[in-house]
């Protein structure tokens, strides 16, 4: 078995409001094999972006925190190291992709300066050998007349091409693991395909780990081995991508690929999941989907169910699966 | 790896083709269209020039009294006459402006230097940095900076600092007025960029404070500020002009606008001799309208708020 390149425990990440403390991230453990893409995927708003935050180390007190658990990487806990240890790691060893690859730039850095500033730091290169590097890994990511856009601005650049950019910085210092939380949301659909077989070349190539959030089930069948799929800030199901999609085990996941079009399949109407996301200010001792759930008991509104490992690698938190407990 | 191009990568990338029209360049173009800010331009320049090169081409640069001409009208040998003491007015008042000018720029550059080190610090590093210095700042920023600058004028004048070192002091004093404004602006503008997804990305990237700092924040106001500064040039030569025409600035013999003016502070030589204090008038009118022409020309090309 390979090993974990990065084991999360009990990691909870809240957010201090006016109205009350969100639990935007709540208990989450999760692993990633060497070579692995693991995909966190749920609706908006159940916390993928926080689980992100909170091992990068960007989560800001005093409006958030994180409040426990551990994130076990290469020997140390990334929450207890010191700010200069942590910025070793940073974009060296963990890389980051993010939504908005036209935010993500700085507008008034060419795009090569950029690309170069991660090797100058933690490669130590010398701005010479940094900007040969920089225009190697511009044309590694596709990008033709690498020369000239080395020295152009992210304005001159289209979304997809920005995009390449950004994975060509992430990957720029070899790292163990790549994160990237939703990188081809904000791009056109063919553009999102080239992205995401980018990423699956960079993984079979380097063998880098990949944590990829996304909402859309359908990034997750291209390119996930293990997904995790998220509810109201908790994981509520996980499994191989294979087990997880043809036997999906929890009403959520279950509903959540059920409104997944399936290509060449005519469907009259897209299904959607019934009901709303809980408002997490208002999260009480139940499963935090009962109130769209279809299944639902009567224990489901009074007790959490807890996550609990299935036949595989396929873990589910539902009282259905549970022994003992009355249906009906 | 050999290369990841990502099945049909690389397709059309028409978007980058006038490579290298860097963003200065594009500034640059869109101030050249403002025929306003381009005459303030051009008055500037032509200050600078007759100021630091006019001198040399006159008879009269040596400064020489000569009682026998003294309070001369405009005439064919001194085109702005002649002041009590009998120099040449035009010469003088060029000589003048290479100090008011001087003074105006130099003090704007310490202050903007002080001024923007200070904010960015306190914006980067917050907390109890933050609170020193701009409770400092604030504390300034309360008084009015003429008060300040005449009780600083008045000491000078109290601890008989040479004439030929109150230039230099008269530098400091105006940028000691100067920095708590733009400290405050550069602060403000250093909170924003701060919350930029950009930042976000340089902190995942690793990247220590300095480079965060240098390359990615200040970049960023680099074009706020030199607006801020070429305004705040005029508010110096103004702020100067007052201290010197009070007598609290540079004093004579080293010639500043300001100062010519107060040698006509009394009333005869107000109404008799016009061309004592006109010129230097109207050259510290014109030359601050100028900047500020051009300052707000600037700010139309360069200001982050009004770009897309
Ligand atoms: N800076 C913040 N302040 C307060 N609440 C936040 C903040 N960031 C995220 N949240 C809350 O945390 C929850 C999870 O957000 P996020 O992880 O961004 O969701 P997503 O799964 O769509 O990425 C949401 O309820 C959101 O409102
Ligand atoms: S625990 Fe109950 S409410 Fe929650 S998903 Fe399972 S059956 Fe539905
Ligand atoms: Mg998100």
């Amino acid at each position: 078995m390979k090993n974990n390149v990065i084991e999360i425990d009990h990691l909870s990440t809240y957010f201090y409001t006016e109205e009350g403390a969100v639990k935007a991230v709540n208990d989450v453990s999760l692993r990633i094999r060497e070579g692995e893409t693991v995909c966190i995927v749920g609706e908006s708003g159940c916390g993928k972006s926080v689980t992100a935050m909170s091992i990068m180390g960007l989560v800001e007190e005093p409006s958030g925190k994180v409040v426990d658990g551990r994130i076990h990487f290469e020997g140390r806990d990334l929450l207890r190291i010191d700010k200069h240890e942590l910025r070793q790691i940073r974009g060296n060893d963990i890389a980051m992709i993010f939504q908005e690859p036209m935010s993500s730039l700085n507008p008034v850095l060419t795009i090569g300066m950029q690309v170069m500033e991660p090797l100058m730091e933690h490669q130590k290169l010398s701005k010479k050998e940094a900007r040969k590097r920089a225009i190697e890994l511009v044309e590694l990511v596709g990008i033709s007349r690498p020369e000239q856009i080395v020295d152009s601005y992210p304005h001159e650049l289209s979304g997809g091409m920005l995009q390449r950019i950004m994975i060509a910085i992430a990957i720029s210092c070899n790292p163990k693991l790549l994160i990237a939380d939703e990188p081809t949301t904000a791009l056109d659909v063919t553009i999102q395909a080239q992205i995401l077989d980018m990423l699956r070349q960079i993984k079979e190539e380097s063998n880098t780990s990949i944590l990829l959030i996304t909402h859309d089930l359908g990034v997750v069948a291209e390119i996930a081995d293990y997904v995790i799929v998220m509810y109201s800030g908790k994981i509520v199901e996980e499994g191989d991508v294979v087990e997880l999609f043809e036997h999906p085990l929890h009403p959520y996941t279950q509903g959540l690929l059920r409104s997944k079009p399936i290509i060449g399949q005519r469907q009259d109407e897209l299904y959607s999941i019934p009901g709303q996301v809980p408002n997490p200010l208002e999260l009480k001792e139940s499963c935090y989907f009962y109130d769209r759930c279809e299944h639902c008991m009567s224990i489901c509104r009074t007790q959490q169910p807890v996550l609990h490992s299935r036949a595989g690698r396929q873990k589910v938190a539902c009282w259905l699966y549970e022994e003992g407990v009355s249906h009906g | 790896m050999s290369s990841i191009t990502g099945g049909l990568a690389d397709t059309k990338q028409t978007a980058a083709s006038p490579i290298r029209s860097s963003l200065w360049r594009q500034a640059f173009r869109r101030l050249r269209k403002n025929k306003l800010a381009m005459a303030g331009l051009a008055f500037i320049v032509f200050m600078f020039l007759v100021c630091f090169f006019g001198p040399l081409f006159s008879p009269y640069a040596n400064n020489k009294i000569n009682p026998a001409i003294m309070n001369q009208a405009p005439s064919f040998k001194h085109w702005l006459g002649t002041d009590l003491l009998g120099r040449d007015v035009l010469t003088r008042l060029l000589q003048a402006g290479r100090i008011s000018l001087t003074v105006g720029i130099a003090s704007m550059i310490i202050s903007v230097i002080i001024g923007s080190i200070l904010g960015a610090v306190a914006a980067y590093y917050r907390g109890i940095v933050d609170q020193i210095i701009m409770r400092i700042a604030d504390l300034l920023l309360t008084i009015p900076s003429l008060p300040i600058l005449f009780i600083l004028g008045a000491l000078l004048s109290e601890w008989k600092v040479p004439v030929e070192y109150r230039m230099y002091i008269v530098m400091l004093m105006l940028s000691f007025v100067g920095w708590p404004g733009l400290a405050r602006l550069v602060r403000s503008q250093m909170l924003t960029i701060r919350e930029r997804e950009y930042m976000q990305a340089a902190i995942v990237l690793g990247l220590n404070d300095r480079r965060k700092l240098f390359n990615h924040m200040i970049p960023n106001i680099v074009p706020l500020l030199i607006v801020i500064s070429t305004l705040s040039i005029g508010g110096a030569i103004l702020s100067e002009s007052v201290l010197s025409f009070f007598g609290l600035g540079v004093m004579p013999p080293t010639p500043t606008w300001g100062n010519m003016i107060d040698a006509a502070n009394n009333l005869i030589d107000f109404e008799q001799h016009p061309w004592l204090w006109i010129p230097p008038g109207v050259a510290i009118f014109t030359t601050v309208i100028a900047i500020n022409i051009f300052g707000d020309g600037l700010r139309d090309v360069l200001d982050p708020k009004q770009k897309k």
